[in-house]
């Protein structure tokens, strides 16, 4: 279930970062997010992940201290939705 | 102290001129579809490009335009380089865009990326960040290219000893209108090369309006 999560996360995070030429074969769903190592996303990124958890899995993120640890990679994202979902 | 522009770029009607030559004709009709088009053909490594609003690719191409192939701007500590635009629609679509996106209380999801360009001036903050510069900078709108605004303000800061370097022009974009002409202003005694270009173009208004209009100087 995880798998078809992350898959769905890679496409709408390169719809919603309008990510030009890239593809969800080629995301690391592992690699963090933020920094040279990985897509290399910037300030503004974040917030649209944000914005993406709320417009599409009604997830509201509150506290700022979350972020580091939610946006870390796309699984840290996805474990996020489906831990969120469960409760 | 004369001050001159040392190279002009423009972009109008699928075509981009460098020094008044053209140096690129693109087949595609829409903006999204020209930037794109020089984009591929500046061969740039710039994924932010991508995420920028039609008004911000347009000044980002220009710039680049302008500079590639140059060390110009090496020349000159970055905070000595002013950038001083104008254009007429201010960041119009992206406002309207914005707009769209909170229009409905039920679907409130305004967009951070999209915010981020309801302002003119990011696209000063584009060309600053590709380029180093941290000088002066501004964003003037206007219904119509004022070079006599221009002449004005970025004399004053040549006269005051702001800067020694300044890109300034017209950059304007609104749905598939769009026209931009960016030049390089410096200082007839700090200029130290001249790579390409044999003729300086006096920096006054007459002859930003003929670059403006495309008439040869």
């Amino acid at each position: 279930m995880i798998e078809d999560l992350i898959l769905k996360l890679k496409q709408e995070i390169i719809d919603q970062l309008q990510l030009e030429g890239m593809t969800p074969e080629e995301m690391d769903p592992e690699a963090p997010l933020f920094g040279e190592e990985g897509l290399g996303l910037d300030s503004i990124d974040v917030l649209e992940l944000v914005v993406l958890l709320d417009k599409n899995y009604g997830i509201k993120i509150r506290g700022p201290k979350e972020g580091p640890k939610i946006f870390y990679s796309i699984k840290t994202i996805a474990e996020y939705i489906l831990n969120q979902q469960k409760n | 102290m004369e001050l001159l522009i040392t190279r002009h770029v423009k972009f109008q009607d699928r075509r981009v001129w460098l020094n008044g030559i053209v140096e690129h004709v693109s087949e595609a009709g829409s903006a999204d579809k020209l930037f794109r088009s020089v984009y591929r053909y500046y061969d740039i490594d710039y994924p932010k490009f991508f995420k920028m609003d039609n008004l911000c690719k347009l000044a980002f191409l220009s710039a680049e335009g302008l500079l590639r192939g140059t060390d110009i701007l090496q020349e000159y500590p970055g905070g000595e380089v002013a950038i001083i635009l104008e254009n007429a629609s201010s960041s119009l679509e992206y406002d309207q865009k914005h707009v769209e996106s909170i229009r409905d209380q039920n679907r409130y999801f305004p967009s951070p990326s999209v915010f981020v360009y309801t302002i003119p001036n990011i696209m000063v903050a584009e060309i600053a960040i590709r380029h180093k510069v941290k000088g002066e900078n501004a964003v003037f709108i206007f219904e119509q290219f004022d070079p006599g605004l221009i002449y004005d303000y970025v004399s004053e800061l040549f006269r005051n000893q702001q800067v020694s370097c300044c890109l300034s022009g017209w950059v304007e974009c609104y749905g598939d209108h769009y026209q931009s002409l960016l030049f390089i202003i410096e200082q007839e005694d700090k200029i130290k090369r001249c790579k390409g270009l044999q003729e300086y173009v006096i920096f006054d208004t007459a002859n930003m309006e003929k670059l403006f209009k495309g008439k040869s100087l």
